[in-house]
């Protein structure tokens, strides 16, 4: 794999660029190739012309305008956001209690399973009726996708925890309190952030399947609508805007990571995305 | 040298009742019996007894699985014995206490936190404030340098300092060792007994020193608990009486070779060398 002359960090970053949009470059012009020539319907496969058309047309509008994007983005962002502080947060409280009391894991675990392998799209209508066609819906949901991951990475993170560390805590009267606190949750940091990054993605998939089951704005909506009126340009275009928000959203909890776990990117951190 | 199966904590403590002075340790028919996977009995510790004087250095010899981590963490406080009793200063050892620091097999710094930070985590722990006390331990252990650096940019023989640094932060009467440098190689490991002696000597602390070393137990211990193989029971007391301050070319002194070769044949009594 490696060279002959080591390139350079900054040399190898340039590559990489230059690489990735020719790559683009390429896809767009055979996706371009592709509706021109082949004479595609644009309902099945808009130009890539007339898709950054309708994203631009639909970014031209202000945040508070309903008809533009960034309205709508903004409602899906503050869901998915907003379910993912709750989700996560209970997803590692929750760990924490099953990973400390061997007993109420013991009694949980059958249930824990069941729901987890419950399809949570499965549930999204129910709680739409039970909390509303409101922001509140797509909060829950999105908290109830989110809650999983970090749940089962904060009892795996607690079980693999150095039992010297524990010992060294006892030795010294620790709290459980302080035990949990100042050794358990930062030994666990590395699993928490791989259960932060799956929860990442699943939260806008969280907010989007809300806003399928019933709302009134959302970059769901948006979908439904072009969906139901055959207009395929902005709806592609909505759905390269979700991909950057979902990027972008990683990127973030990745970018946290980096300065939370500095200690342990030599140390064998487990992979994100292992579920 | 004194020879037999309840050496000294007999006659020492009988002698010592009389008066107001209790011993720093007292052993008395200390046994540990485990529950294995299996449901089997594992016996781990037999019939164990012994005396500490104040300031005394004492080292425990024996094969590995010999119990001596079990007996380290019985007087700790870490773990109840199944038989016998434990005393300290006359009481018994019921749970951990800031009058015992103890150094594990493993530094177990944590990696998130500073040296200085690991130091001072007994003394966070109990609430206390973080004070020139984590300083000037640091300077003793000669760690001044390094105080602001994280554990992974440390040797290992660095890391046992820093262990060392924060079992001695309470300041506290009792210093258990659990085979601190066995992890070390052999040059690192001399460095580090010169380096306990200098510190033993600064701070008179009683000492209960695990080795499987014996060159490492003639030259650190004023006296020797020699362990036989599972389960773990005395073979034997051996008062080492070579001059102090020593330097490692004591362990070249036809004495110190004859307390080594008798600590040998003890073991190879009872099976637990080869040759």
């Amino acid at each position: 794999m490696t060279g002959r002359s080591a390139p350079t960090d900054a040399a190898r970053r340039r590559t990489v660029l230059v690489l990735a949009l020719l790559g683009l470059g390429g896809g767009l012009l055979l996706w371009s190739a592709a509706t021109d020539l082949l004479r595609v319907p644009a309902y099945v496969l808009p130009s890539p012309l007339a898709v950054g058309r309708a994203l631009a047309a639909g970014l031209a509008h202000g945040p508070l305008d309903p008809g533009g994007f960034w309205f709508h983005a903004g409602v899906t962002v503050a869901e998915a956001a907003a379910g993912f502080v709750l989700g996560s947060v209970s997803g590692i409280l929750a760990g924490l209690a099953l990973a400390h009391w061997r007993l109420l894991e013991q009694l949980a675990y059958p249930y824990v399973v069941a729901f987890q392998a419950l399809p949570k799209v499965a549930v999204a209508p129910l709680l739409v009726i039970w909390f509303g066609f409101g922001l509140e819906g797509k909060i829950v949901i999105t908290a109830v996708m989110t809650f999983f991951p970090l749940m089962v990475n904060m009892v795996a993170g607690y079980q693999s925890v150095e039992p010297e560390r524990l010992e060294l805590a006892r030795a010294c009267n620790a709290t459980t309190a302080q035990m949990l606190r100042k050794i358990v949750l930062p030994s666990a940091m590395p699993f928490i952030f791989a259960g932060l990054n799956v929860a990442s993605v699943l939260a806008i998939l969280g907010a989007i399947v809300g806003e399928f089951v019933g709302a009134e704005s959302g970059l769901g909506t948006l979908l439904m609508q072009y969906d139901q009126a055959m207009q395929i340009a902005p709806l592609f275009a909505v759905l390269i805007l979700l991909g950057a928000i979902g990027y972008l959203f990683n990127a973030g909890i990745r970018a946290i990571e980096r300065r939370v776990c500095f200690w342990a990117q030599r140390a064998g951190a487990p992979e994100a995305g292992g579920l | 040298m004194s020879e037999g199966a309840p050496p000294l904590a007999s006659a020492a403590t009988a002698a010592r009742a009389a008066t107001s002075h209790p011993l720093a340790i007292e052993a008395h028919g200390l046994g540990k019996r485990y529950r294995s996977a299996r449901g089997a009995d594992v016996s781990a510790l037999e019939d164990v007894s012994f005396g500490i004087e104040d300031g005394e250095f004492i080292a425990v010899v024996g094969p590995s699985g010999c119990g001596k981590s079990t007996l380290l963490r019985i007087v700790a406080g870490l773990i109840p014995a199944t038989s016998g009793a434990i005393l300290r200063s006359g009481r018994p050892v019921v749970r951990p206490s800031a009058e015992i620091g103890i150094v594990f097999q493993s530094p177990v710094l944590l990696p998130w936190r500073t040296i200085r930070q690991n130091v001072a985590l007994p003394l966070e722990f109990r609430g206390e404030a973080q004070d020139e006390r984590v300083g000037s331990l640091l300077a003793m252990v000669g760690l001044d340098a390094f105080a602001e650096r994280y554990p992974h940019e440390l040797s290992g023989g660095m890391q046992q300092r820093a262990a060392i640094a924060r079992a001695l932060v309470s300041d506290p009467a009792l210093l258990l060792m659990d085979e601190p440098f066995g992890a070390l190689d052999a040059m690192t490991r001399e460095q580090m007994n010169l380096e306990m002696l200098r510190i033993w000597t600064q701070r008179r602390k009683t000492v209960l020193f695990i080795t499987h070393s014996i060159a490492e137990s003639v030259f650190l211990a004023d006296r020797i608990l020699v362990m036989t193989p599972r389960p773990g029971r005395l073979a034997a007391t051996i008062t080492v009486d070579l001059p102090r301050p020593r330097a490692l070319s004591v362990l070249n002194t036809e004495r110190a070779g004859a307390y080594m070769s008798r600590i040998r044949t003890l073991l190879q009594a009872q099976g637990a060398l080869a040759g």
